[in-house]
C-alpha cells in the first residue's frame, strides 16, 4: 500500500489533542461563563418559562426569515431578456443581494448599484444614477435596466422618475432602453413585495412604451393565449415543471418574468451576462391574451391588480401548487383558461403519483412538522401536508400578513389533520425554537435558516423554500405540479426512514420497508 | 499572455476601451504593471481607497460589512444588533464562517441575526425607543451575553438616531458594556472605513477595560484573523508550541474580555494588516507595545514570519520556533512534493479584500504557481507598497476591478486559477476557469498555518486538476466536445 498523506480537514483537526488543549488553554483569557452557568442558561431557554418571554418581546427580532425588497426586485429584473438590475442607494446592498441569490442558485447574479456615498447622503444620487446608467449600457450592454432602491435612496427621498428622465435628456441612456423602476425600500414589506413592485413596473412600463390598448383575447399567436406567473421562485425546477405541463396541453403561453434561465445556465467556456427570461416584446402582446394564471398570490399582490385592472384580463392565481389537490387546480385552471381539455398524460402521471404515495402513506401518517417559509409557499405545503396526513403544528411566517394567517387557519380547520396546528406570523426563528423544543415534532421543514433552531431540537430538516445554502442542487428539482410532489414526498419519506435506520439497534435495523 | 509589460500595457488599454470617457480615465488610474522601479522603491502611483464608479459591477461591500461582517461580528460572547431594516443582518448572518466555540444563542452569538428590522413607522418618529426596548429585551433572552454591540445600518444615520446615547442610558440600566457603531453603509467608499469605525469603538469602549491576573514576558496578542474556516486556531497553535503565551484572539473566536485585556500583551502580532492597523498603532501608542505583521500563508512565509516573530524574544523562544520548524518540515515537504508536480507553472489572478491579495502569494509560490494578475477589493496605499516587491516584473496589479476588467484579464492572461469571492465564483466556472472562492475558503480551510497550508494544497490541486473542466462544451451548438487525449 502506498503511502496515504494525511490532510485532516476543520471536522477532523479541530478534534485532535493539541487543538481541544488549545480550546482548553484559551479559556483563561475569556472570562467564560461557568460550566453550571451555561447549563442552567440552556436549560432556561428550553423552559417554558423562556417561551412565554419569548413570545412577550415586542421590538427584539431574532434570525427572522425574511430577506428585504430589493433582493426580491433583482429577481423580478433576471426574469426579463437582456435586463441589467441596478440598484439604486449604497453599493454594499447590491454585494449582499447578489451573494444571497448566488449562495442559493450556485450561479453568478448580475446586478449594478449606483454607488451612492456621503455626498449622495447629503446631495441626492441624481449624479450616480445618470453616471451608473452611461457606465452599465457601456459595459453590461443591456436592452433593459430595471431600477430598484435601497434604504438610503428612500430615505432621503431620490426621485427615479426625474432622475431617469434627466438621465435621458442628457444623453446617458438612450431612448430605446426601457428603465423601469421601483421603489424598494427594506424597511417595509419583504423580498416578495420588492418582487410584486419590480415585476408591476417591469410589466406596465414595456406596455406604455408600445402603446397599444389592452384588448384581451385579441392576440392572434399561440403566446398570446395565456400568461403565467411564476412569482419569487426560488426552484428553476418548477419552471421547467410548469413548462411541461403547458407542453402537455399543447397551449401557447408567455411567461411573465422567467429567471430560470438567468439561474441555471450551462457551463459552455463562454459567460454571458444574460441568459434567456421573457422576451421584452412578448409583454405587451401579453396585454392581449386571455387570462393571466399566477402560481404565487400573496408574492404578486400589485401585479395582479395591475393585470386585472388596466389589461382588464382574468386572473386565476393559486399559491405553490404542492401535492395533487393543488395541482389538480393548476391542471382545471389552465383547462378553463384556455378551453382546452385536460391531457390524458397528465391524468396518467396524477395516478402513478398517487400510487406512491399509497406506498408511503404509513410512514407519513401522523408525522409532525413544523413549517417555516413564505406565505405562497406555506400554503402549498400546508396543504401537502394534510393530504397525505401529515400533522403540521408549529407554522412560522416571518412575511405572512394576516390574510394568508386567515388562509392557512381555514385550510387547517377543514381538515382533522390541522386541528392541532397553531399559525405565527410577524414571528421569527427564535420563536420556532421555543415552539420545537415545547412541543416536539418529528420533522421540520424549511430552508436553511431553519438548521439552527432544528439541531437545537434535535429535529431534521428537510430543506425546501429559500434560501437553501448548504445543500447542493435542490432547486433543480420541481416541487409544485404532479412530479414535485413525488419529489416531496421521495424527500420526505426517506428522511423519515433514514431517522429510523439510525434509531435503529439491530433486531430492527430493517432490510425491506 | 504573460508577464510582458509593453504587452500588458497594451492588453489594459484595449480592456478600457469600452468605457465611456470618465470612466476610462478614473479606472485607468487604478492600474499599475509591475516594473523594477515599483519593486525597489515600492512606491507606487496606483489610485486606491477612492469611490467606485457608479453602474460597474463591482466587488465591493460597505461600511457596516466591514465592521458588522468583519471585525465585531465574530466576538462571540456579545450580541450584535443589526440596527436598521432585516436586510443588512440577513445577508451577512453567518456567512463568513468565523467560527467560535461555545453553545449558539447561550454564550456564543456568532452565527445569528439580531436585529431591530426597522419598519416605516421607526424610519418616521425614530428607532431610539425601540433600541431602548431591544437592548432589555436582550438581557432577558440572553442573559449570558457579556454585551451588545450596536451596528447601524443606513437609516439610522440618515433619520438622525442617536444611537450613543441609547447605548451610554442602557448600559447603565443594564449593567453592560453597550457600544454605539456609526457603521452606515453609505459611509466610505468600502468596508475599510467600516473596519476602521470599528476599531475607533474597540477603542473608545473596551480597549484597556480589564486587567491580566497575570502577566508574562511571552504575552502576545493575535490581531486582524477572524478565525475563518478555523485559520486563527491553526494559527495560535503555532504560536504556543514556540512557547508564546496568547492572551487575546482579535476577533475571530474572540470575547469581550480579550479585547479588554490585550492592552497587557508584550507584542501585537497582526495579520490583516488592512482591518485592523488602526489598533496595532493605537496601542503602540498608548501603552507602548510594539508590534509585527506576518503572514502564515504557505510554508515558507510562516517559517519567515515564525523567525520574525522569535526574534522579538528571548534564546528560548528562538531556540523552540527552530524545533517547531524542523517538525513541521517534513509535513511541508511531503506536502509539496506531492502537489507541487501537479501545480508548477500555473497561472493564477486573484482578487481579494485587504489582505489575501498579496499574503497568499508565497503560499502559491511554494507549490510552484504563478502570480499573474492580483489586487484589492478595497486596499489603501500601504498596501500596494507591500504589493509590488512580492512579485516580479509584468505582473499586473489591479485596484476595485470590475467584473468586467476580471473576466477580459482572466480570458486574455489565460489563467489556470482565479481565486476571488462568491458573487464572482460561478462567472469563471462558466467560463471553464477554475475557482476558488478565497473569502471563506469555499467551505474548506483553514489555510492558515501549517496545517492550513495542507488543506490549501489538496484544494488547489482539486480546484485545478478536475476531470470536470475537460467536460466543458466547447460552445459550438450541435456538437459535442471531444475528449482530450491523456484526459
Amino acid at each position: 500500500m502506498k503511502d496515504k498523506l494525511e490532510i485532516p480537514d476543520y471536522n477532523t483537526l479541530f478534534q485532535t489533542e493539541p487543538y481541544v488543549k488549545q480550546r482548553e488553554g484559551k479559556k483563561a483569557f475569556e472570562a467564560p461563563c461557568s460550566e453550571q452557568e451555561t447549563a442552567e442558561a440552556l436549560a432556561y431557554s428550553k423552559s417554558s418559562e423562556y417561551k412565554d418571554k419569548n413570545f412577550a418581546r415586542t421590538s427584539l427580532v431574532v434570525n427572522p426569515h425574511k430577506a428585504c425588497q430589493p433582493l426580491g426586485a433583482l429577481m423580478a429584473a433576471l426574469g426579463f431578456e437582456k435586463t441589467l438590475p441596478f440598484i439604486h442607494g449604497s453599493q454594499g446592498c447590491t454585494a449582499y443581494f447578489r451573494s444571497h441569490l448566488s449562495r442559493h442558485f450556485k450561479e453568478p447574479t448580475p446586478a449594478v448599484s449606483s454607488s451612492m456615498t456621503e455626498d449622495g447622503a447629503v446631495f441626492g444620487g441624481m449624479n450616480n444614477l445618470i453616471d451608473g446608467l452611461e457606465n452599465s449600457v457601456a459595459l453590461y450592454k443591456p436592452e433593459m435596466i430595471a431600477v430598484s432602491t435601497t434604504c438610503m435612496a428612500e430615505v432621503i427621498g431620490d426621485d427615479l422618475q426625474a432622475f431617469i428622465s434627466n438621465a435621458r435628456q442628457k444623453g446617458a441612456i438612450s431612448n430605446e432602453i426601457p428603465v423601469p423602476y421601483a421603489n424598494t425600500p427594506s424597511f417595509s414589506g419583504s423580498h416578495i413585495t420588492g418582487y410584486d413592485s419590480m415585476l408591476k413596473s417591469i410589466l406596465s412600463t414595456l406596455f406604455i412604451r408600445s402603446g397599444i390598448e389592452a384588448t384581451p383575447g385579441s392576440g392572434e399567436g399561440t403566446g398570446e393565449k395565456l400568461n403565467v406567473i411564476i412569482g419569487f421562485e426560488p426552484y428553476t425546477g418548477n419552471f421547467a415543471e410548469i413548462r411541461k405541463i403547458l407542453a402537455a396541453f399543447d397551449t401557447g403561453y408567455t411567461f411573465l418574468g422567467d429567471h430560470s434561465g438567468n439561474f441555471d445556465s450551462p457551463a459552455t467556456g463562454e459567460y454571458s451576462y444574460y441568459y434567456g427570461g421573457t422576451k421584452l416584446a412578448d409583454v405587451p402582446k401579453a396585454a392581449n391574451a386571455l387570462g393571466t394564471l399566477s402560481l404565487q398570490k400573496y408574492s404578486v399582490k400589485k401585479t395582479l391588480e395591475y393585470i386585472s385592472g388596466t389589461w382588464k384580463q382574468q386572473t386565476v392565481a393559486m399559491s405553490t401548487p404542492l401535492g395533487i389537490h393543488a395541482t389538480d387546480r393548476l391542471i382545471e385552471s389552465i383547462s378553463e383558461l384556455t378551453g382546452l381539455p385536460i391531457p390524458p398524460e397528465l391524468v396518467e402521471e396524477r395516478g402513478r403519483v398517487v400510487d406512491a404515495l399509497l406506498d408511503s402513506h404509513p410512514y407519513l401518517h401522523g408525522k409532525r412538522v413544523a413549517l417555516v417559509g413564505d406565505p405562497d409557499l406555506l400554503i402549498g405545503l400546508i396543504e401537502f401536508c394534510l393530504e397525505v396526513g401529515i400533522e403540521p403544528i408549529h407554522i412560522v411566517c416571518s412575511n405572512g400578513e394576516n390574510g394568508f394567517k386567515e388562509e392557512a387557519k381555514a385550510l387547517l380547520a377543514a381538515s382533522p389533520y390541522g386541528a392541532e396546528t397553531t399559525v405565527h406570523i410577524g414571528n421569527d426563528l427564535w420563536h420556532m425554537r421555543s415552539l420545537l423544543i415545547d412541543d416536539p415534532v418529528d420533522l421540520a421543514i424549511g430552508s436553511s435558516h431553519l438548521k439552527f433552531a432544528a439541531k437545537d431540537a434535535d429535529v431534521p430538516l428537510i430543506r425546501v423554500g429559500f434560501p437553501v445554502f448548504d445543500r447542493h442542487h435542490l432547486h433543480r428539482y420541481p416541487i409544485i405540479g404532479y412530479q414535485g410532489a413525488l419529489n416531496l414526498l421521495t424527500t420526505i419519506v426517506n428522511t423519515i426512514l433514514q431517522g429510523l435506520d439510525e434509531d435503529s439497534s439491530g433486531f430492527n435495523h430493517d432490510l425491506v420497508r | 499572455m504573460g508577464l510582458n509589460i509593453e504587452d500588458n500595457q497594451k492588453m489594459l488599454e484595449e480592456i478600457l476601451e469600452v468605457y465611456p470617457e470618465k470612466a476610462r480615465k478614473d479606472r485607468q488610474k487604478h492600474f499599475e504593471i509591475n516594473n523594477e522601479e515599483l519593486i525597489n522603491c515600492g512606491k507606487c502611483a496606483i489610485k486606491s481607497n477612492m469611490k467606485s464608479r457608479p453602474g460597474v459591477m463591482t466587488q465591493r461591500g460597505c461600511a457596516y460589512a466591514g465592521s458588522k461582517g468583519v471585525v465585531w461580528g465574530p466576538i462571540k460572547d456579545m450580541v450584535h444588533i443589526s440596527h436598521g431594516p432585516v436586510g443588512c443582518g440577513q445577508y451577512s448572518w453567518g456567512t463568513r464562517r468565523n467560527y467560535a466555540n461555545g453553545t449558539l444563542g447561550i454564550d456564543n452569538f456568532t452565527a445569528m441575526q439580531v436585529t431591530s428590522d426597522f419598519q416605516e413607522t421607526d424610519i418616521v418618529f425614530g428607532g431610539d425607543k425601540k433600541l431602548e426596548v431591544i437592548c432589555r429585551e436582550i438581557k432577558e433572552m440572553f442573559p449570558l451575553a457579556k454585551g451588545i454591540s450596536i451596528q447601524s445600518e443606513c437609516p439610522v444615520g440618515l433619520i438622525g438616531d442617536d444611537i450613543e446615547a441609547v447605548s451610554k442610558k442602557m448600559s447603565i440600566e443594564l449593567g453592560l458594556p453597550i457600544i454605539p457603531v456609526r457603521c452606515e453603509g453609505f459611509r466610505g467608499v468600502s468596508q475599510s472605513l467600516g473596519h476602521h469605525i470599528a476599531n475607533d469603538a474597540i477603542r473608545d469602549f473596551l480597549m484597556g477595560k480589564k486587567e491580566l491576573a497575570e502577566c508574562g514576558p511571552y504575552d502576545i496578542n493575535i490581531i486582524g484573523d477572524y478565525n475563518i474556516g478555523g485559520d486563527a486556531w491553526a494559527s495560535r497553535i503555532l504560536l504556543e508550541e514556540m512557547g508564546l503565551r496568547v492572551i487575546a484572539q482579535w476577533s475571530g473566536d474572540g470575547t469581550i474580555n480579550e479585547l479588554a485585556i490585550a492592552h497587557k500583551a508584550k507584542l501585537n502580532l497582526i495579520h490583516c494588516h488592512r482591518s485592523m492597523n488602526y489598533m496595532v498603532t493605537t496601542m503602540e501608542k498608548a501603552y507602548g507595545i510594539p508590534w509585527l505583521e506576518y503572514n502564515f500563508f504557505g510554508p515558507t512565509k510562516t517559517a519567515e514570519s515564525l523567525r520574525a516573530i522569535a526574534a522579538r524574544f528571548d534564546e528560548y523562544i528562538q531556540e523552540n520556533c527552530e524545533k517547531v520548524i524542523a517538525k513541521y518540515t517534513p509535513q511541508m515537504e511531503a506536502i509539496i512534493s506531492k502537489f507541487k508536480p501537479r501545480l508548477e507553472g500555473k497561472k493564477v489572478m486573484l482578487l481579494v479584500g485587504g489582505l489575501r491579495a498579496r499574503h497568499t502569494l508565497g503560499a502559491y509560490e511554494d507549490l510552484g504557481m504563478e502570480v499573474v494578475g492580483t489586487g484589492y477589493e478595497f486596499a489603501h496605499k500601504d498596501d500596494y507598497e507591500k504589493t509590488f516587491p512580492e512579485l516580479p516584473e509584468g505582473t499586473i496589479i489591479y485596484d476595485d476591478p470590475t467584473a468586467y476588467e476580471l473576466e477580459e484579464l482572466a480570458q486574455r492572461l489565460d489563467i489556470d486559477l482565479m481565486g476571488s469571492g462568491v458573487k464572482e465564483k460561478y462567472v469563471y466556472h462558466k467560463m471553464g476557469i477554475p475557482f476558488r472562492q478565497m473569502h471563506s475558503w469555499d467551505y474548506s480551510g483553514p489555510y492558515h498555518g501549517y496545517d492550513g497550508f495542507k488543506i490549501f494544497a489538496k484544494d488547489m490541486d482539486m480546484t485545478i486538476n478536475s476531470p470536470v473542466w475537460s467536460l466543458i462544451n466547447s460552445g459550438k451548438t450541435g456538437s459535442l466536445p471531444k475528449k482530450e487525449a491523456g484526459v
